[in-house]
């Protein structure tokens, strides 16, 4: 044993002990797992939340310093991104402007324009000023942030944005800060809208950014009535000098006093930038993520044959986005900040770590014997895939481990988060996903269990377990007995599928509410943590109605307390309110009188104070009424980005401007008296604003509809199937006897439960079915024919059993007492043969037929009534023992018949030791090839021998029915051709079955009163040198296969020989025709030919086994062949090459059997397997019986309700395939 | 002896799936219907390259990969109007290529032909192309190093076959022919070209790009494949 099998038996045994130890403690595990998760995830909460808004900090001028960039440990208030020198120190100088007193002489332009003039007169003032001190002099060249160059794509900006130099904006930038230009513009509106950008625009506008206030607040209309005219200018400074922009504010206040301003200079709020996200980055994103939610989809709607297919799905995301938050949360414990952008390699790293391992492990458990305790089938299950998860997560470890060692910062923190979270992901699936699964694998047995129960209400408690140990049948049982199958397997699955739906509404339901609820709690977050929101606001209503508590007489006014709501939660605000601001440091530079700038010439003094300028609270921090992408935007433009960084934004310096009438009427421009006086519209500009509002309501709506609509149209094209409609629509199940998904999935055989039906002494020897009945021939000579005719009603109860003995032990039928549930009625027909039973208790195992002996019985045909759809309505209400008893009914004809007298039947003859070698179903009539040479013909309703043919010798080794013509092959080479004559002396054929169901004319049903002669038409001597093997028949065809090397083709109907093919170096052991002319043979040789049958020619050749091929089938793509080799290959049909081969353990059965084109069925010792034909998987092993002593099956039967009839031994065992089931009801 | 059972019901499912595709429609008829399959497929392939185009486009003129004349950057694509049709196209040719191919050679692909397999190899696409456009690697070696193997790895996980591979080198090689003819012809242009005039990582971009359309095309034909077989099956 090389040390990988040792390696891999040691995996498989531990997880085998660990998935014993998980279906034993379901719940401990899980709430184990839970805790470890909330535990690891425990660091995330230090994490910020997810939101774009900036975020800010304040802190007083005074003493202020720039923070280093080394992390303080005890400065707990301080952000962690409040390190280092901020991108730059915003200055903003707020002037207020009005003409006073207005004169009516004036006209609206002149609101604006010469209060606008003024910007240039302060733009010279502050450009050249010029502090001096001991350390030298400073201008504001030296401090500003100097830019250079504006973003490439940004031509149009050009004109307006400062390009070189000082980053210095104001409004005067639409005029290139030159006095002449703004002079001589004739329309100073129409330069600034000339700049706006067309359309709705939501962020800053060029127009906001130049005045520094939002449009609605400068004052820059017609329609102005307040006649104040507000802007900015905005000075970006690279560094911070206290003592120059302390000599500029003086200077400022010294030139234009705001005499009632109140404005407090003394806290600077330094404002943190998130990652900008982008519509451009947005798009890659939501591609991601939409592809990760496909890749989720498609991954979770492969699990299949669960409880609850969604929960499992749940659980599967569950486990891994569980399984990414413990591996951030542990890098976060053990000092790894992510740097990355979570939400961006988020789709990645589920990728990576993937939902594939708990799907496999899904479908391995799933794939367990069901007949298996729930701890066992979880222990097989995950020990069966032990080696492929752990190979696979080796794999994935050792590339992650590659990627590590690429030495790229970003690649390895990926790699880092990897890695714990598919450590972390495996540790889940281990503990709480095996859980999961084994508590809904158990609810899946408690469930089948709870609807079973119903249906055997009534009868003796049936045993546990899925396989249906039936009486031992040696001893005669006086009463006589039905199978009843078992009906559940029909309707299992309908009830699920639309429980699912329902399962599902109820739980998306569930799920809405969870991410509704959470929504609500994640804005509540937000909203509670935001700087302006509603945590300041509490605490101030907190420190508003403490002093109350407190101190019993609240000092402050609550209008002072309530105002910090605005002010962005300063502490301090509401002690210095009041404060008027301290000029006390500031003369002392201006009095020193370093000022470059010299005064240039006298300024107007502004006249008394007019009440029309105040200043507010709201003035204070007028940059907040800004959007808050204002400052991006402003950098963006100079490729700078402010993302993960921050600015300080100083406290703003205010400047109050009075102008004369007289001024106002002198810079006019020639054409501002030309406008009209327009009648104040009193409410033009709300409802501007208001009108944009409903702009943007109406537009969202119109795209939200045409979103809709769009939706709508793109599920109408992608899905133009009418579900629902046309009965079997086009679903999934549309190519319906695939099992196989679009996707290339085949799971849904689920509970398999074989049926045993028992009834034979020895070992079986033949099959055969036309679909309705089945027969059986054992090595005993008995046939017996079960009927399971029922199963195609849409009630699919009615399941009737037939057994017939060959001789005379009567045709028994009945209801069975502990027969299986069926919730219709068990309707037995038939002759009770009761007494004769109890007269014989001596079965006759091997008897001669004696047909004589059945005119001693009385004709009881008239009581059969072969209409079952119309019958069991009107005996629904009355069956005594969930089932009918024509005992009466028959008794009475027994007593209007002479019973026959005990004496009269025969003893077993010698003559009987014939076997039957052939048997063949065709309608009712049973076509039986003896050892001895004979033909025979029986009722399978009625257990009469119709005819008889004695004319061969040698035995049959093979028999063909169709239509009407029965061919035997004979051991000695020769063919004989049979017709099988009926004459009706009613004229009419009884059909069985529903007249309506199927394309299919029902097979005839030949009545007891017709004859039945069977005539030889031909026969061939020497068909074959030596014996014949095989024998087939379709298609008008007849082709035989011999140990002589060849197979010949006859035609049906006239018995003629077209082909004989040669090309085998080996006897014929296997050959396959179907309705498609397509004929394969297999032969000793191993080789497989495929023949044209129209033709006569070799297709192609190949060989595959190393000796025999025992068995052929044909799908619509491929071959399948079996060897004595045990191994099992599959060809494609059309270029003959082997796609893959199977090898099975040793001595398994060789039969074969295509239940449709992707399922094959194949026979081993005492089970049967289903394999997935397109990928060779094997999908389920049903073991037939609690012992699998080495029974092998040689005979596999597909019947065309999607059940496989096998022999085990000498019993037979009737297996359902649910999944194909579907489609026929 | 039960062969002829199985004739038997095998007529019967011929028959009834015949009555089934009475019912089935137009829809049913359009797919099987080979040419309209093909360029439904077709159809289909474009769009996906064309979206992806767009989107990886997007990523790339992010971080001032690629320059484009300045007047188009503003428009709603990010790049010039004829690169995504060109990468739909492109997409369309691979996608039907391979499963023809595949179906020439006679190996049909058989390695992990689900949905979920194909999403995640688009995804691993998309990744690759993000961590060619935001990462910060030290040198174009090292970035074109990882990429390549990368791409290799793509290979590995998700085709495994050795038409797959071939193909994916030549159209790459192609593809990378035409692009240094495009950027010498001054049609576009890179930043900081590092092979030749293109970056040294665009050949593994490539290849990675062709085994994904190449899973999505074999995908798509699968559906084809298993019509096609039906429809046999009903003549």
């Amino acid at each position: 044993m090389t040390l990988r099998e040792q390696l891999r038996e040691k995996i498989s045994a531990a997880f085998y002990r660990h998935g014993l130890l998980c279906a034993s403690y379901p719940v401990p595990i899980i709430l184990f797992t839970s805790a470890s998760i909330l535990t690891c995830c425990y660091p995330l909460l230090r994490l910020p939340l997810p939101g774009t808004g900036p975020v800010e900090f304040t802190t007083g001028v005074r003493d202020y310093s720039v923070p280093s960039h080394e992390p303080h440990g005890d400065l707990g208030e301080r952000p962690d991104w409040y390190r280092g020198p901020p991108v730059a120190y915003i200055q903003q100088v707020l002037v207020k402007a009005a003409v006073s007193p207005w004169d009516s002489s004036l006209v609206p332009v002149d609101v604006f324009r010469s209060p606008l003039g003024r910007v240039f007169s302060l733009l010279e003032e502050i450009r050249n000023h010029v502090h001096s001190d001991s350390s030298g002099s400073r201008s504001l060249e030296s401090l500003c942030l100097q830019v250079t160059g504006l973003f490439p794509g940004l031509r149009r900006m050009q004109s307006v944005l400062p390009e070189h130099g000082c980053l210095l904006v104001s409004p005067g930038n639409y005029w290139q800060n030159q006095r002449e230009l703004f002079d001589s513009d004739p329309d100073l509106l129409k330069t600034i809208q000339k700049h706006e950008p067309k359309g709705l625009h939501t962020s800053a506008t060029l127009r906001d950014l130049l005045f520094g206030v939002p449009g609605k607040y400068t004052g820059v209309s017609h329609y102005n009535r307040k006649r104040v005219v507000t802007y900015t200018i905005t000075v970006v400074l690279s560094s911070y000098d206290a003592r120059f922009l302390g000599s500029l504010r003086a200077r400022l206040k010294q030139l234009h006093p705001s005499a009632n301003c109140s404005l407090r200079d003394d806290h600077m709020v330094h404002v943190h930038f998130k990652e900008e996200i982008g519509i451009a980055e947005l798009i890659p994103l939501v591609t991601t993520y939409i592809i990760l939610f496909a890749y989720i989809y498609f991954s979770t709607r492969k699990i299949d044959m669960v409880k609850s297919k969604w929960g499992l799905a749940l659980a599967a995301v569950v486990t891994v986005l569980s399984s990414l938050l413990m591996s951030v949360g542990l890098c976060t414990l053990f000092g790894l900040t992510p740097t990355l952008n979570g939400g961006e390699i988020f789709p990645y790293l589920v990728v990576v770590i993937g939902l594939e391992n708990v799907l496999v492990l899904t479908k391995s458990v799933v794939s367990t014997p069901v007949d298996l305790e729930v701890k066992l089938r979880i222990a097989q299950g995950l020990s069966n895939e032990s080696w492929s998860i752990m190979k696979n997560m080796a794999t994935e470890l050792c590339i992650i481990l590659i990627g590590y060692f690429t030495l790229v910062p970003a690649i390895q923190e990926f790699c880092l988060f990897a890695v714990v979270g598919l450590v972390s992901d495996f540790f889940l699936q281990m503990f709480f996903f095996t859980t999961v699964l084994s508590i809904d694998i158990r609810r899946m047995e408690l469930a089948d269990l709870n609807r079973r129960l119903p249906a055997e209400a009534g009868l003796p408690p049936p045993k546990p377990g899925p396989l249906r140990p039936r009486e031992v049948p040696p001893p005669p049982r006086p009463s006589p007995h039905t199978i009843t199958l078992q009906t559940p397997a029909f309707r299992n699955l309908r009830l699920p599928k639309r429980l699912r739906v329902v399962y599902f509404l109820a739980r998306t339901r569930l799920a809405q509410r969870i991410i509704m609820a959470g929504t609500v709690i994640w804005i509540g977050i937000l909203v509670y943590t935001d700087p302006a929101g509603i945590r300041t606001y509490l605490a101030a209503q907190v420190s508003e109605q403490s002093p109350l508590g407190d101190s019993g007489g609240a000092g402050l006014p609550p209008h002072l307390a309530v105002a910090p709501v605005f002010r962005g939660g300063d502490p301090t605000s509401t002690l210095s309110i009041h404060a008027a601001p301290d000029p006390t440091p500031l003369p002392e530079n201006q009095s020193q009188g370093h000022h470059g700038s010299g005064r240039s010439g006298p300024l107007p003094q502004a006249p008394p104070a007019v009440p029309q300028i105040t200043w507010g609270a709201e003035d204070e921090e007028g940059w907040r009424r800004l959007s808050f992408r204002h400052w991006p935007s402003l950098f963006s433009y100079y490729n700078i980005t402010l993302a993960k960084r921050y600015i300080s934004i100083l406290p703003v310096i205010p400047v109050t401007v009075h102008l004369s009438p007289q001024e106002a009427i002198e810079t006019r421009h020639p054409q501002d008296t030309r406008h009209p006086p327009l009648p104040v519209p009193k409410v033009s500009a709300d409802l501007q604003t208001d009108l944009t509002l409903y702009k943007v309501a109406a537009l969202g709506l119109a795209a939200g509809v045409l979103l809709v609509l769009l939706l709508f149209c793109l599920y109408r094209v992608l899905c133009p199937r009418n579900y629902g409609q046309n009965g079997v629509a086009h679903g999934r199940r549309r190519r319906g006897d695939l099992p196989c998904d679009d996707y290339g999935y085949s799971p849904p055989i689920s509970e398999i439960s074989p049926l045993l039906l028992r009834g034979h002494s020895m070992d079986i020897e033949c099959l055969a079915s036309d679909g309705m009945l089945l027969a059986s021939c054992c090595l005993a000579g008995q046939i017996r024919v079960w009927d399971r005719l029922s199963s195609y009603k849409p009630k699919g109860t009615l399941n009737g059993c037939w057994e017939q003995r060959d001789g005379w032990d009567g045709m028994s039928s009945a209801t069975e007492p502990e027969g299986f549930g069926s919730e219709g009625c068990d309707c037995a027909i038939g002759r009770d043969s009761l007494s004769e039973d109890e007269a014989y208790p001596v079965r006759r195992r091997t008897a001669l037929p004696w047909p004589t002996l059945f005119t001693d019985q009385p004709d009881l045909t008239p009581l059969i009534d072969t209409n079952f759809t119309c019958q069991p309505p009107s005996h629904l209400s009355t069956p005594p023992r969930g089932g009918f008893d024509f005992g009466g009914l028959v008794e009475r004809a027994y007593m209007e018949h002479e019973p026959p007298s005990p004496s009269a039947y025969p003893a077993p003859s010698s003559a009987s030791s014939s076997s039957v070698w052939a048997m063949e179903l065709r309608g009712n009539l049973i076509a039986a090839g003896r050892s001895s040479g004979k033909l025979e013909l029986w009722d399978a309703v009625e257990g009469s021998l119709r005819c008889r043919n004695e004319d061969g010798v040698s035995g049959i080794t093979a028999l063909a029915f169709l239509n009407n013509r029965i061919v035997a092959a004979r051991l000695n080479g020769s063919l004989d051709f049979f017709t099988v004559e009926i004459k009706k002396p009613l004229g009419l054929l009884q059909y069985r079955g529903p007249p309506g169901r199927g394309s299919m004319p029902p097979s005839p049903c030949y009545s007891s009163e017709d004859v039945i002669s069977l005539q030889l038409t031909r026969s061939i001597q020497c068909a074959h040198q030596k014996p014949i093997t095989v024998l087939r028949a379709a298609a008008g065809r007849v082709v035989t296969g011999s140990q002589d090397h060849t197979v010949r083709v006859y035609r049906l109907e006239d018995s003629c020989c077209l082909f004989t093919l040669q090309g085998h170096s080996g006897g014929i052991t296997a050959i396959y025709i179907d309705q498609t002319m397509v004929l394969a043979s297999g032969g000793q040789d191993g080789a497989i030919c495929l023949w044209d049958v129209l033709t006569g020619s070799r297709v192609s050749h190949v060989y595959g086994h190393r000796g025999d091929v025992t068995s052929l089938v044909c799908t619509n793509s491929c071959v399948i062949s079996s060897g004595l080799d045990d191994l099992i290959c599959i060809w494609d049909r059309s270029t003959g090459i082997k796609l893959y081969s199977i090898q099975q353990e040793v001595g398994c059965g060789a039969s074969l059997g295509v239940i449709s084109e992707s399922l094959l069925v194949t026979g081993g010792q005492g089970c049967v397997s289903f394999w997935d034909l397109n990928f060779g998987d094997l999908l389920q092993t049903v073991y037939l019986g609690q012992s699998s002593d080495g029974q092998g099956v040689r005979q596999l039967l597909v019947l065309d309700n999607a059940a496989i009839v096998c022999d085990f031994g000498s019993e037979l065992s009737l297996v359902y395939v649910p999944s194909v089931l579907e489609k026929l009801d | 002896m039960g062969d002829s059972t199985v004739t038997r019901s095998q007529q019967q499912l011929a028959v009834s799936q015949q009555t089934q595709q009475h019912q089935q429609g137009p829809y049913v008829s359009v797919i099987t219907n080979r040419t309209s399959n093909l360029v439904i497929r077709g159809a289909m392939l474009f769009s996906v390259g064309v979206f992806l185009a767009l989107v990886l486009n997007l990523l790339q003129v992010q971080r001032n990969v690629t320059l484009f004349p300045p007047d188009v950057i503003s428009s709603i694509f990010s790049s010039a109007w004829w690169v995504p049709p060109c990468c739909g196209t492109a997409s369309a040719m691979i996608g039907l290529l391979y499963p023809c191919i595949d179906g020439h050679l006679g190996e049909p692909h058989k390695f992990k032909r689900e949905w979920s397999s194909v999403m995640r190899c688009v995804a691993v696409f998309v990744g690759i192309n993000h961590a060619s456009a935001k990462v910060d690697f030290a040198n174009n070696i090292q970035l074109s190093l990882t990429l390549a193997a990368l791409s290799i790895g793509l290979w590995w996980t998700f085709d495994r076959s050795r038409s797959g591979f071939g193909l994916g080198v030549g159209i790459a090689l192609l593809a990378t022919l035409a692009t240094q003819l495009l950027v010498y012809n001054g049609v576009f242009k890179y930043t900081s070209p590092d092979f030749l005039y293109i970056r040294s990582w665009l050949p593994c971009i490539f290849f990675a790009g062709v085994i994904t359309m190449g899973n999505i095309g074999r995908q798509l034909a699968l559906y084809e494949y298993k019509f096609i077989q039906e429809k046999t099956h009903q003549d």
